[in-house]
């Protein structure tokens, strides 16, 4: 459970957001958990038994690149909307470090702590957390009066963002009077009023049904290019974060399970609990021609089509199955391998399915 | 062998709880036969115990001259006489009150628009029209201004508090301790000990009122509060507000709703408390009451009554209206119309001042003596037509069940009666319920009115049985038909909202002056909140489980007795342990028509200065007599919870 991992990709002076040696423990004098090896060391179970504590967060660490969407994923109980309300210290961490724009965010006071969520970061809640007394624009500029705008300059910055996340024309009606879906764009629209530098997203899309969900998503990616946020996303749906997460980290038990980019967590799990949470999923959707590839066999004709290493599975098929010989898969010049039918055939209909 | 550990194992299986009482009762009613007469501990009504005549001896020594009990009646007295300044008494050189009842009706009328709705400002025109045509403006206005201050004392103090119970939690678990004691405590009691601190009189009634007024805001402000979504709460802190920005736009805002159905209980329970406390000096409609209760005016008494309903409905309709307005802000149309409205108040107000007919209650029309000549037509009609009926039915339950209980308690040596009641405790509670039970009765021995707190155990313990008949049938009805309940409930939640006090009146109509008008009062007042909790307990059953025990083929009586009423077990005990609570005040209020006992005592104690304290002690051992009965229900309802798991696991 301790095992280190290996964290690829950002160097950490580049990074925007950095988390080392997180912890988050509940229950009485929590701060001995982490401290002493023999009760880090101990699984969900055991702690719980010994110390009446529950590590909601163990000894995470990674860091999080400007502008990317870092997706946090796993199963109810993993600890993942822990961890993100201990981002902003929403919840207090129990030990660990969190470097912001190069800033120790833990020795922060209060006042400065509020300075930052006023200005650097934003959330969005899974039930939405709007207030039911104010109309959706005074929702929107809630976060912009209490850091004391002056009335037009919010009204003017919440029609701005209202407009953005498509609510326009919705401004006086109170929340109740929307759908689930709609009132998730206000809960974005606050978020997005006060400019924040990182959006953190709890579960947003999860109390919505599947057809706004994905439309909602859809709005996300479309957000993400048009304003360029850095935003952390957590989730428990799987199709979810492989489709919106630049990278995802896989949580179990309040500790990363896996580590890497989406085709990284379907092409080369881990251990058999990535194996397992990944073992649904549409590979042809997920996985590139480089997770195939193999060495020519000697006798195997080299002047079929060529494609790139980074063309997904499912967009080579067509071409792989017509072509009467194997695809030579090329990477700036380089031959890597080929890709024959069969290859294709594994990832697009398995032979079989291990039984559950 | 085996038969043989088997048979040991039957015999020594404790024996069932209800063949233990029973064997309790016979034994007690044997005893009784011998030793009757003995060690009774009776006290005349004059007679005085040393303790009694202490307390008589040292009434001024706490209050009198301390400086901060004196500072508090004089704040108190100049606010109430500040509010009768202006709405009911004669003031400031002027023959009138600062607003007329014109003015009064219009500012009322307004506000329950402003709050409310227009259906309910007309109501409350209506209302006040009607208390006046009665001929009851002044009495009415005092009341409505003690009311009021006690309303608004009530709120200064537990608006914060609620709202500090609802952010910590440490004040949450000290505060529901507190008020969970103050609501067993009757009405009646918290007169006494005040008029130790600051004397007889309005001061006295209005800080009574106060203290039993306060404690429905307070909790209600803290569900309130705690019920907030912690989303909302989370969102607002994640913007960066303050502590103060949380509490003021999000915590509060969101808790409005709730925090007014408190407001309404407490609005409820300080006119309640007002027009009882009339008992010591508070002036208005109450004094009427009382005063036609002790002659046995019947026809005044309930002319006086039907305007504390009248105000009653009226404010309860108000503050209903008011916690249902939804969130959204006022139209412009209504902005518009709101400000009209107010410079009509303010026309109103000056008529009101300027011209006698608006200034005093015009009494061409008096209805007053009308209503109470019919009431006491119909009156002497019932007596002469059903006297036969209700006195024999009064006199049958007098004699059949209510004196041979009584003789059985007050006749029993004090040591034999007290002697039970702890091993009853013992027997339902464990020792939750007898260590209280036991150092209960010894408090009840050392306030020297034991007798009397024999008596009205008697009455309650008989009304109780009663109550909770009635309860547990109507309960059971209404909440296995939903039709029964939307039609029973309005009646029920009328029936809550009234004092006490009104609901003598008819049955002093119908029974005359006797310990049975007391019980019948106390019947009718106390069903209302049994029915209602047995009713929700019952719905509260899952639909899943009926339907299972339907499934099998169960009758009706059985899917109640083996599976809704098991399950609803918390609830009937909460139901039982309410309905007592609910007799007893009512049982002492009783003892102004005929019911005596301790009810007397306090009266007789407020009335003779030499037997202050004997009232003073009858106080407290009501509020022994109720903290006694909580306790055994209480702890009666905790064992058994735990006796069920037991029972399955050792089996």
């Amino acid at each position: 459970m301790t095992a280190q991992l290996e964290y690829p990709g950002v160097q950490d002076d580049n990074a925007l957001l950095s988390i080392h040696g997180l912890w988050k423990v509940f229950g009485p004098k929590a701060q001995r958990v982490p401290r002493r090896p023999e009760l880090a060391s101990l699984d969900r179970a055991a702690l719980y038994s010994q110390t009446g504590c529950t590590a909601a967060v163990r000894d995470l660490s990674f860091d999080v690149a400007p502008g990317e969407v870092f997706v946090v994923m796993g199963l109810s109980g993993s600890g993942k909307s822990t961890l993100v309300r201990c981002l902003t210290r929403l919840i207090e961490p129990t030990a660990g470090t969190l470097i912001f724009e190069g800033e120790d965010l833990r020795a922060a006071d209060e006042k400065r702590l509020r300075a930052l969520r006023r200005s650097k970061f934003s959330m969005v809640f899974q039930h939405f957390g709007l207030l039911p007394h104010r109309k959706v624009i005074d929702n929107v500029s809630y976060g912009l009066e209490i850091r004391g705008e002056s009335k037009p300059d919010r009204r003017r910055r919440a029609q701005e963002v209202i407009d953005l996340v498509g609510l326009a024309g919705n401004e006086n009606l109170y929340p109740e009077q929307l759908s689930g879906g709609m009132q998730q764009r206000v809960g974005l629209a606050r978020a997005l009023a006060n400019d924040p530098d990182v959006l953190l997203f709890d579960e947003p899309f999860s109390a919505l049904d599947p057809l706004i969900r994905r439309e909602m998503q859809t709005e996300v990616v479309r957000l993400h290019r048009e304003v360029g946020k850095t935003m952390v996303f957590i989730t428990h749906d799987l199709s979810e974060a492989l489709k919106l997460g630049d990278r995802i980290l896989l949580m179990r038990d309040g500790a990363a399970v896996q580590f890497g980019t989406g085709d990284e967590l379907v092409g080369a799990p881990a251990d058999d609990y990535v194996r397992e949470f990944v073992r649904d999923v549409q590979r042809a959707d997920v996985l590139t021609l480089r997770w195939i590839v193999r060495e020519p066999r000697p006798e195997e004709p080299l002047d079929g089509p060529e494609l790139g290493p980074d063309v997904l599975v499912r967009e080579a098929t067509r071409l792989v199955l017509e072509s009467d010989r194997p695809v030579k898969v090329v990477s700036n010049g380089t031959l890597l391998g080929v890709i024959g039918d069969e290859e294709i055939l594994a990832v697009v209909a398995p032979p079989h399915k291990k039984p559950v | 062998m085996a038969s043989i550990t088997g048979s040991v194992e039957f015999e020594v299986r404790r024996p069932r709880r209800s063949v233990i009482i029973g064997i309790l009762l016979v034994v007690w009613v044997a005893a009784y036969f011998l030793l009757r007469g003995i060690d009774t501990l009776v006290l005349g009504g004059q007679e005085t115990t040393a303790f009694h005549r202490w307390l008589t001896d040292h009434r001024d020594d706490v209050g009198q001259g301390n400086a901060v009990f004196d500072a508090i009646r004089v704040g108190v007295d100049h606010f109430v006489v500040l509010l009768q300044n202006v709405l009911a008494q004669p003031s400031y050189g002027r023959p009138v009150p600062v607003i007329g009842w014109l003015g009064v009706v219009a500012l009322a009328a307004y506000l329950a628009w402003a709050f409310g709705s227009w259906k309910v400002a007309l109501l409350t025109a209506a209302g006040l029209g009607f208390v006046g045509l009665q001929g009851l403006w002044q009495e009415s206005m005092d009341t409505l201004s003690l009311t009021i201050a006690a309303v608004l004392l009530s709120l200064l103090v537990a608006i914060p508090l609620g709202i500090w119970a609802g952010l910590s939690n440490r004040a949450f678990r000290v505060a529901t301790l507190v008020l969970d004691l103050m609501q067993t405590l009757p009405t009646f009691v918290y007169l006494a000990p005040l008029t130790l601190f600051f004397a007889i009189g309005p001061a006295a009634a209005t800080i009574a009122t106060v203290i039993y007024a306060a404690p429905p805001a307070v909790r209600l402000t803290a569900h309130a509060i705690r019920s907030v979504p912690l989303e909302s709460v989370e969102a607002a802190r994640s913007l960066g507000s303050t502590r103060g920005q949380t509490l003021t736009k999000v915590l509060l805002p969101m808790s409005r709703s709730t925090v007014v159905v408190g407001i309404n209980q407490t609005i409820m329970a300080a006119l309640s408390m007002v027009t009882v406390a009339a008992l010591i000096d508070a002036p208005g409609l109450g004094q009427t009451v009382l005063t036609a209760l002790q002659t046995l005016d019947v026809g005044v008494a309930f002319n006086a009554g039907l305007a504390i309903v009248v105000i009653a409905i009226v404010l309860d309709r108000v503050t209903t209206a008011a916690g249902d307005r939804p969130w959204r802000t006022a139209s412009v149309r209504r902005k518009v119309l709101l400000g009209a409205g107010a410079v009509g108040v303010l026309v109103a107000i000056w008529f009101s001042r300027t011209y006698v007919w608006a200034a005093e209650f015009p009494d061409t029309v008096n209805l007053g003596s009308r209503i109470a000549v019919i009431a006491t037509d119909v009156t002497n009609w019932v007596q002469d037509t059903f006297g036969g009926f209700t006195y024999g039915v009064r006199d049958a339950v007098t004699n059949g069940l209510l004196n041979p209980l009584e003789a059985l308690l007050t006749g029993s040596p004090w040591w034999l009666v007290a002697a039970v009641v702890v091993a009853l405790a013992a027997v339902l509670g464990g020792w939750r319920g007898a260590v209280p039970a036991a150092v209960c009765s010894g408090l009840l021995v050392a306030t020297g009115v034991w007798h009397d707190s024999m008596i009205t155990l008697a009455s309650t313990l008989l009304a109780t049985v009663v109550v909770v008949v009635v309860g547990l049938a109507l309960g059971v009805w209404a909440g296995r038909k939903h039709r029964v309940d939307t039609w029973i409930r309005p009646v029920l939640d009328a029936g809550q909202t009234m004092p006490p006090f009104v609901y003598l009146v008819p049955f002093l109509a119908l029974f005359g002056s006797s310990r049975f008008t007391a019980i019948a009062a106390a019947v009718v007042y106390a069903v209302p909140v049994t029915t209602k909790i047995v009713a929700d307990g019952i719905k509260a059953v899952p639909v899943a489980t009926v339907e299972a025990a339907n499934s099998v083929g169960s009758s009706s009586w059985q899917v109640i007795s083996k599976v809704q009423l098991p399950v609803a077990r918390r609830a009937i005990t909460l139901a039982v342990n309410q309905g007592l609570i609910y007799v007893l005040a009512m049982v002492v209020v009783g003892g102004l028509v005929g019911a005596g006992a301790l009810g007397y005592d306090v009266a007789a104690g407020f009335a003779q200065s030499e037997l202050y304290g004997k009232g003073l002690a009858a106080g407290l051992a009501i509020v022994l007599l109720g903290v006694l009965l909580d306790r055994i229900t209480q702890a009666a309802a905790r064992t058994r919870k735990f006796n069920g798991t037991v029972r399955g696991d050792k089996l």
